[in-house]
């Protein structure tokens, strides 16, 4: 691994994207690495935007990715994904859950979700991985854990052993719960 | 042993590490989750108060009682608690007492910015300021001890990006928790003029003994390279410097009042050109300039928001005059391998750029990569954002305020705010608020306008929610009633805090510890400040709410109406969703704002989300075809 990585997570309240950040920064501890993670949420409990960002390396200063900058971007909806597709470094990677969460001014038919959005990151991502994350969590019994299909994707992209990341899972996902995420986990690794 | 922990995780962490006894706060973003840490710990007595003022008034009195305490509260929290708070600086302490402030540069959830380390001199206590959440954790020892060693309240002011960030924290074990004895001391907690003109006097001598000890103290420190330039910051500005610039010379203020002056001229002394680099106000900037020191700050960098990595790099190297390449060969250890960009691409940081140094970051150049990456002659990702619909913060599917707000809406009447998931009533398609201030301005507020405006009298309302009420609206209640005021003040009670994530309240029946606890009678509350006129109504069965708001509105007097239905998030949802069937396309529906509806743009026709509908009906109530029911129905 190159000296430091900058993961940054987007995606619709209630989607699980900060449990999924978790995992990522448990694997990162378990590396040896210093790890930080910043969130931000806000007025609302469901629905809003959601973004957080793991920056992972020998030596982490500042809690923030900058804009271009970010090495890895998972996108647990589509619209999310274009939205920060600027976030992006040249050569960086992205990952998108074919998920479509349309927003309240979509759903009331004050504004068009944007045709073709996976064509147009396609035109500006070299490496784009788009994930039926949804379908592959529905699949194995729990829609909700497409969260951790989306972090198997990641794991199959990232230079760490995969036992560092279902540890990982071990460590942070309830006990009841654990063996639907291996499974999920599994089929977002071997997605690719 | 090392794990991750936010900024508010250490913090709590630390309370328990260093011996606190006693912890109390109201809940509010970045501060929320220091309490609900704390309450991890069963060593600890921990409680959500009404408001930031009675939470600081029981620190007080926990801290003269002896015990080693804690209280938490956001920025705008501090302006609610700034008068015991004023006076604590007098009478000081027995066991240690910090007050944790957590700011919001950037405003990501609140209302104003404004920046509390002008607190500390205000109130003329000492502050301390961490980087990281290793710092969050050791400077609430640090802060315990001054409170004792100098007899004063502590403020530890973090900012969003310290309290909602990860970052590594080495655990230790905690220290025995002891509550010193008690012995009465009116002469030192009882503030008459008499006593409290002798405690000014203690103040004055506590400040320099302060000022000595901010000379030693080692999150004070002198980080001395390259003598070119010399940067002065602290907090997670320290953060951002140390990456944009790796072999600058720092000077990091971990104790930002009072300031080590000393220190300061020594660091400014042994650089060429003395930079500040701070979020918000200049506060260090102006300080040190009264110390008669040439310090460049705001002129380069702006007085609000964030700042960051990019922006701090971008102005600093404007001013020193220097392209972004000749920077880059000298700060030879750049991390990233990535083609940072100029600041100016991205629209949001733009708007940041819109002062004094605008036309210098717009020179500043981009930096090159250093090492290409193999992949990027392929493709070039850009950091021009896409033009995205926006997602703003939506209310809950199932929400029970959403069918008050269309009734406000419908009637037109004049809406007091306040702060709360609530607020979001103000958004289209509801657009039912007019007005929204600060904590419990919903009903003092309202008799503002109707006494300004009598006119308005007959058409206003004020809405609060259970815990905002419990807040600061009983005092404004008061109010209305004892100086004639007749508006009607809407208490919107889902038996919860809500936005702020679920906190207990005295109206709930639980304290944060888990006990059992006796519940607030709105009604008899109600009567009992004065106000003959309180409807309960449930806020789901539109036509009722409809007829007592216009009734209630109408009585020339004070009235009250309660709206009692739990948060949709913390009932355990056994309705049946709704479907629609035979929808002739009205849209009526569409103006509750509910993201479980949407438009079909092909047939023009409404599609209920079975896995967000949580079946309230609102939506079959407006239907005017009856194409909204229960499925199977």
């Amino acid at each position: 691994m190159k000296t430091g990585m900058n993961i940054l997570l987007v995606g619709v309240g209630g989607q699980g994207t900060i449990l999924a950040s978790k995992i990522l920064s448990h694997v990162a501890l378990a590396q040896g690495w210093d790890v930080k993670m910043s969130e931000i949420h806000g007025m609302a409990q469901r629905g809003g935007s959601v973004v957080t960002q793991v920056r992972l390396g020998e030596k982490v200063h500042s809690p923030i990715i900058e804009p271009g900058e970010a090495d890895v971007i998972v996108a647990f909806e589509k619209l999310e994904a274009f939205r920060w597709t600027h976030m992006l470094r040249p050569g960086g990677a992205m990952i998108v859950n074919d998920q479509k969460i349309e927003p309240l001014p979509v759903l009331i038919g004050a504004a068009a979700y944007p045709e073709e959005i996976i064509e147009s990151i396609g035109q500006r991502v070299g490496r784009l991985t788009v994930v039926p994350a949804l379908d592959l969590a529905t699949k194995l019994g729990n829609p909700k854990a497409a969260n951790v299909v989306l972090m198997g994707v990641l794991a199959s992209v990232m230079d760490i052993p995969r036992e560092t990341w279902e540890a990982a899972l071990e460590a942070r996902v309830p006990a009841r719960f654990l063996e639907l995420n291996q499974r999920a986990f599994a089929a977002g690794f071997e997605t690719k | 042993m090392k794990t991750l922990l936010t900024g508010n995780e250490a913090i709590a962490r630390g309370a328990y590490e260093y011996g606190v006894s006693v912890a109390a706060a109201y809940p509010g973003t970045p501060s929320t989750e220091i309490l609900e840490n704390i309450a991890k710990y069963p060593e600890i007595y921990c409680q959500w108060s009404p408001n930031e003022k009675v939470a600081m008034e029981v620190g007080v009195g926990a801290a003269i009682a002896g015990a080693r305490t804690i209280v938490t509260m956001k920025h705008v929290g501090v302006n609610v608690a700034a008068d015991p708070l004023f006076t604590a600086a007098y009478t000081g302490v027995r066991g240690g007492l910090v007050l944790v402030s957590a700011d919001d540069p950037g405003m990501h959830s609140s209302q104003n910015e404004q920046d509390n380390r002008n607190y500390a001199p205000f109130a003329k206590i000492p502050m301390l300021e961490p980087s990281d959440s290793q710092e969050a954790k050791d400077m609430v020892k640090l802060a315990l001890d001054m409170s004792e060693r100098f007899d004063t309240p502590v403020l530890l002011r973090i900012t969003t990006r310290i309290a909602h960030s990860q970052s590594l924290v080495e655990l230790g074990e905690p220290i025995e928790r002891t509550v010193q004895p008690y012995s009465k001391d009116a002469k030192k907690y009882v503030m008459i003029p008499a006593y409290a003109r002798t405690r000014r006097l203690f103040i004055e001598e506590r400040d320099k003994q302060l000022g000595e000890f901010t000379e030693t103290v080692d999150v004070n420190r002198i980080e001395m390279a390259d003598p070119s330039f010399g940067i002065i910051t602290s907090g997670v500005a320290y953060q951002y410097v140390r990456e944009a610039f790796p072999d600058a010379s720092l000077l990091r203020l971990g104790m930002t009042h009072p300031l080590p002056k000393q220190k300061i001229a020594e660091f400014a002394a042994a650089v060429d050109v003395l930079f500040v680099v701070e979020e918000l106000d200049p506060y260090l900037e102006d300080r040190i300039r009264a110390l008669g020191i040439d310090v460049i700050g705001k002129a380069f960098l702006p007085a609000y928001g964030e700042l960051s990595v990019s922006l701090v790099k971008t102005r600093l190297m404007a001013a020193l005059g220097m392209t972004s390449e000749a920077a880059y060969d000298s700060a030879n250890d750049v991390a990233s391998d990535a083609a940072a960009t100029s600041d100016c691409a991205s629209a949001d940081s733009c708007a940041a750029c819109a002062n004094v140094a605008a036309e210098a970051c717009q020179t500043a150049q981009p930096i090159q990569s250093a090492q290409p990456d193999e992949q990027s002659n392929a493709v070039i990702a850009t950091a021009e954002p896409f033009d995205a619909p926006v997602r703003p913060p939506v209310m809950c599917p199932g929400c029970p305020h959403r069918g008050v707000f269309y009734t406000l809406r419908q009637l037109r009447l004049v809406v007091s705010g306040d702060i709360g998931c609530y607020t979001l009533g103000t958004m289209a398609p509801l657009e039912a608020i007019d007005t929204c201030i600060c904590m419990g301005a919903s009903i003092s507020g309202a008799l503002g306008m109707e006494k300004a405006n009598p006119d308005l009298a007959r058409r206003l309302v004020s809405v609060i929610g259970d815990s905002t009420f419990l807040h600061s609206g009983v005092t404004g209640l008061m109010d209305i009633v004892y100086n004639g005021g007749t508006s009607t003040v809407i208490i919107l009670d889902n038996s919860i805090t809500a936005m702020t994530g679920h906190q207990h309240n005295p109206s709930t029946g639980k304290t944060l510890m888990g006990k059992d606890a006796p519940v607030v009678d709105f009604v008899a509350l109600a009567k009992a400040l004065g106000v003959r006129r309180v409807v309960e109504v449930d806020p789901l069965d539109l036509d009722r709410l409809k007829a007592v708001i216009k009734e209630e509105v109408a009585a020339p007097e004070p009235s009250v109406i309660i709206t009692r239905r739990p948060c949709a998030l913390i009932v355990k949802n056994t309705e049946t969703p709704l479907e629609c069937v035979g929808c002739k396309g009205c849209k009526a529906c569409l103006r509750l704002g509910c993201p479980a509806l949407s438009l079909d743009k092909g047939t023009r026709k409404v599609v209920v989300n079975s896995a967000l509908c949580t079946g309230c009906g609102l939506c079959a109530q407006l239907c005017l075809f009856n194409a909204l029911r229960k499925a199977g129905e």
